[in-house]
């Protein structure tokens, strides 16, 4: 099962918005989709990434719609709603300033 | 648009949740697949793929509780859940449940019903206009026998008052009458309370009639056109409701009034008994409109916005003043205070409520606590189990949880059971109570309704909280290690049953010391010494209407007449005339100056209530002559300057000398005049609630028509008093038949109504206490037993070692009862401290009554020892073999 989730507290939701932001995807894609895009760095665990769908879900960010996968598979998949939208851009936006600073620190500190 | 997909959400998974959980599995589901089918395009067999797959997976099911935990409406889930735990929990001792959910049922029920009465009457504002704007404005004496020197208004004050004073918006003034109405045509005549409403009454009250118009400031002169304004009680009771009887003339005392309006139906100010009102000026005799000495009125005065009530009334007072100092020689007030209008319409039932709702919060208190430890007994019986869930990783909070809903269930059946009583309970109390003011706005609403169940989660959680945390505490370890042989293992949990015993004792006996007290003044009321014979007495009352019986003459001749007719019935053995027989009320009070002590200024404390009699009154009634003789024959008419006094006014104004012979000055028949005293009789109360007052009797066949036109004649039979009332009835309406009789009673009805109201929360209270004791005995009884089965094996060794059966029997006992001495002693403290608090409710009881302690100290002993010895015996009988084996 590996380490326990590496990810920074709350960078979660930041990663799954910005992963459908282009198209819907389901569950396994979107933990794949980060996988590949991060060189297999950030490992979604199933036990965080369902909870965390589902609460998205709930909130109304995101809002999920059964259809057929490649395979012809019924699948759930999730797509970003328009606030799912407009809080992605402020999420986006406090990870950007999150991050910089913490650059600074590192690199001039 | 956030909130409208929040929303779809929270609808989709209240009513498709069941499906969703479906759609959960499968997204899982989907999940395992795509992995086991990569796991294979990297060369995996089948059967490795999938293992190493699940492998990766981790626990699915926990999984799916932790995305399911995201969801809304998971409280209610697990809400549902702990509900369903606590029903399958109370339907496995179903004895356990019924006895709590009814114990709850009538404190939740009792307590919701007094709420809803106390709502109504204290705390709803006045059906007025701004009715805090509103107060009472009265004279107050400086000097002043008992009372607090507060006084009834007199017409020329109040004229003056609203004259010359300007803090307040307006004044307006009303007082009691009562009138004999007669319609045009032969109608019934009966006797009606009415009072006497000054023109802006209803403008100051802010009151529109239902029909019609109110009063105008012409019609409020002593000599008016005569009109009146019907109440709707009467309206749709005499009139059928019919609006053509505005402007029709309706005969009160045979004078013709005119109806100008009806009142609305809500308004029963100042009592639902008050049938009509006609104008203030017009219930004087033009010559005493402008007196400062006839203290009859009420006077409520309407606030201007930012002045306050008190610099209005310091305005009033200055002039009061004045005027006290102009009439020197009469009795006039020097100050005057005010009251906020609600707080007079309540004044003599606030304390009473209140210690009624105190008591009834008690038994509530003792309810819940009853239950509390019911369920703390059930928790030690659950220890082990809960210990192993404990051990399981069922989370404490979880725990407490469970075990809250198992006594919110309690609570929510008791509570709403509770409702149904009290529902019934508050329309019987509002119906029975007699004398509450504003009865008619006391009924269930939503406030009464929030009230109830606030009450229920209140009660759910003193209840449940205690046992669940107790229940649920550290020690699931030493729970799980106590071997089944362990003794006296629960000693913490026997503690807080023992601490909470003491509770409930201590709260039981406040209430029953304070039931006792209020039930011993009721007692005391009801059997107080009126001073003269009451069995087989009947009372009747008629006044005779001034206009056709203008003279002394006529007035003398009816009454005579009637006395003959009345004598001659058969079963009478005696009957007598007098203006108003004892307990019958205060009727009139004057001031006075004894001629033999000269010099004397007017002195306020110079006052006595008078009466008027017949020479016959004191022998019919055997009220004894002490000194001098009764009336005779011959005082009547003009010759009628002799008075009797009571025992009480002798020993205040003659100490020691003999008041016989001696001469008082006091008005009657409307000028003073000065009146021999010849004779002394015993005391009669007034009165059975207030103190005995000096009382000055004046021949009634002295006739004087302002004097001595109402009059009630009392007759003592030999039978049923009851039976006669018909036939007194027949003698008045043949001598006139439209002279309507009223309060026909016998004379313990007199002591009863004027003590129904004390009757009521005595015989209240009472049930609340004996309720509770009864609750306490449950109580003891259970905690008792519960720790004789614990010690069952302790026991048993003891006897087996030799212990006496006596030591056990003792040993238990002592047991019980120690919590009840502790609770008995803080309870007789707390119980002194109640009597205190209602002091001014007891009637001729001391709040530290031994009697009553007593009483109640020996009723709890032996409702404790009786719940006591049940379960000491048990004990004591325990056959050490058997305890041992049981085991």
């Amino acid at each position: 099962m590996g380490k326990p989730n590496d990810l920074v507290q709350g960078t979660l939701d930041l990663l799954i918005l910005k992963t459908i932001s282009l198209e819907p995807k389901h569950g396994w894609a979107i933990a794949k989709r980060i996988q590949q895009i991060s060189n297999e760095v950030l490992q979604v665990q199933q036990g965080s990434l369902y909870p965390a769908l589902h609460r998205l879900e709930q909130q109304g960010w995101i809002r999920a719609k059964w259809s057929e996968t490649d395979t012809g598979r019924q699948a759930k998949f999730y797509g970003l709603t328009a606030a799912g939208r407009a809080q992605l851009e402020r999420e986006m936006e406090s990870w950007i300033r999150l991050s910089t600073a913490i650059n600074m620190v590192v690199e001039i500190g | 648009m956030r909130w409208f997909e929040r929303f779809r959400m929270a609808v989709l998974m209240l009513f498709r949740r069941q499906n969703e959980t479906e759609r959960l599995s499968d997204e899982l589901q989907f999940h395992l697949e795509q992995q086991i089918a990569e796991n294979m395009a990297q060369g995996m067999d089948p059967a490795a793929a999938r293992s190493a797959a699940l492998r990766k997976f981790g626990n699915p099911t926990l999984l799916r509780d932790q995305a399911r935990s995201t969801w809304s409406w998971d409280w209610l889930e697990r809400f549902g859940r702990d509900v369903r735990y606590g029903t399958r929990t109370l339907g496995r001792s179903p004895g356990f449940a019924l006895i709590a959910i009814l114990v709850m049922a009538l404190g939740i029920g009792a307590t919701t019903s007094l709420f809803t009465i106390v709502r109504a009457v204290l705390l709803k504002p006045l059906p007025f206009r701004d009715p805090d704007q509103l107060v009472m404005v009265y004279e107050h004496f400086r000097a002043s026998v008992g009372g607090d020197g507060t006084n009834v208004v007199s017409s020329g004050d109040f004229r003056d008052w609203r004259a010359q004073t300007h803090g307040f918006e307006d004044m307006a003034a009303w007082r009691n009458y009562g009138f004999n109405l007669t319609g045009e045509h032969q109608e019934l005549p009966e006797t009606v309370e009415a009072v006497g409403g000054s023109w802006n009454l209803f403008l100051v009250l802010g009151i529109e009639p239902a029909l019609g118009r109110t009063f105008t400031a012409e019609e409020d002169r002593p000599n008016a056109n005569h009109v009146v304004l019907l109440s709707w009680s009467l309206f749709q009771r005499r009139f059928g409701g019919d609006a053509s009887i505005l402007g029709k003339t309706v005969r009160l005392d045979t004078n013709a009034y005119t109806v100008v309006g009806v009142l609305p139906r809500w308004f029963t100010y100042p009592n639902p008994r008050a049938q009509l009102w006609v104008p203030y000026a017009q219930t004087f005799p033009a010559t005493e409109y402008d007196w400062h000495d006839n203290h009859q009125s009420y006077v409520i005065a309407r606030l201007l916005p930012g002045v306050s009530a008190a610099t209005a009334t310091q305005e009033v007072s200055a002039l009061q003043y004045r005027l006290h100092e102009a009439n020197a020689s009469k009795p006039v007030a020097e100050d005057a205070v005010f009251r906020p209008m609600i707080d007079d319409v309540v004044k003599d039932i606030k304390t009473p409520l209140i210690v009624l709702l105190c008591a009834v919060g008690c038994m509530l208190l003792i309810a819940c606590l009853n239950v509390s430890n019911l369920l703390v007994a059930r928790g030690a019986a659950r220890r082990k189990e809960v210990a192993v869930r404990g051990a399981l990783g069922g989370s404490r909070l979880s725990l407490i949880r469970e075990q809250m809903a198992e006594s919110l269930l309690i609570c929510l059946a008791g509570g709403t059971l509770g409702l149904a009583i009290s529902v019934l309970a508050t329309r019987w109390l509002a119906s029975h109570w007699q004398d509450l003011p504003r009865a008619e706005s006391i009924h269930v609403d939503l406030g009464v309704l929030a009230f109830s169940i606030g009450l229920i989660f209140l009660t759910a959680l003193l209840a449940g909280l205690l046992p669940a945390i107790s229940s649920t505490g550290a020690g699931v370890l030493t729970a799980l290690q106590e071997s089944s042989r362990s003794i006296g293992g629960s000693a913490s949990r026997a503690t807080l049953r023992k601490i909470l015993l003491t509770a409930e004792i201590a709260i039981t006996v406040v209430l029953l010391v304070s039931a006792g007290l209020l039930f011993k003044s009721f007692l005391h009321l009801r059997t107080s010494d009126l001073g003269c014979v009451t069995d087989h007495v009947l009372t009747v009352k008629y006044g005779l209407p001034e206009k056709q019986y203008d003279t002394r003459e006529k007035v003398v001749a009816f009454h005579e007449a009637l006395l003959a007719r009345v004598r001659s019935l058969a079963g009478v053995r005696a009957a007598a005339l007098v203006s108003t027989p004892p307990g019958g009320g205060w009727e009139n009070d004057r001031s006075f100056s004894i001629e033999e002590r000269p010099s004397e200024k007017f002195n306020l404390l110079n006052d006595a209530m008078t009466r008027s009699a017949d020479p016959g009154y004191f022998s019919t009634l055997q009220i004894p002559l002490i000194a001098g003789r009764f009336f005779t024959d011959q005082e009547r008419l003009t010759r009628d300057q002799y008075v009797i006094i009571s025992k009480q006014f002798a020993g205040q104004f003659f100490s020691g000398e003999s008041p016989i012979g001696k001469h008082v000055k006091i008005s009657w028949g409307r000028k003073l005049q000065t009146f021999e005293i010849v004779g002394v009789v015993g005391d009669t109360l007034y009165d059975v609630t207030q103190p005995l007052k000096a009382m000055i009797y004046f021949p009634i066949f002295s006739g004087i028509p302002s004097e001595t036109s109402g009059a009630t004649i009392v007759v003592r039979t030999t039978g049923d008093p009851l039976a006669l009332s018909l036939p007194v009835q027949k003698q008045v309406s043949a001598l006139d038949p439209a002279l309507p009789v009223y309060e026909v009673l016998t004379l313990p009805q007199i002591v009863g109504n004027s003590t129904a109201s004390q009757s009521f929360s005595a015989t209240l209270v009472l049930a609340f206490a004996v309720l509770s004791l009864v609750l306490a005995g449950i109580g003891l009884y259970g905690v008792l037993s519960y720790l004789v089965t614990q010690r069952v094996t302790e026991i048993g060794i003891r006897i087996a070692l030799g212990a006496q059966r006596s030591e056990v029997l003792r040993l238990v006992l002592l047991d019980g009862l120690r919590p009840i001495a502790i609770g008995l002693v803080i309870g007789l403290a707390g119980g002194a401290t109640a009597g205190a608090l209602i002091r001014s409710i007891l009637y001729g009881t001391s709040p530290f009554d031994p009697v009553v302690f007593a009483t109640m100290i020996g009723s709890l002993l032996l409702t404790a020892i009786v719940a006591c010895v049940v379960p000491a015996v048990r004990a004591s009988r325990i056959e050490p073999m058997e305890a041992l084996r049981t085991e």
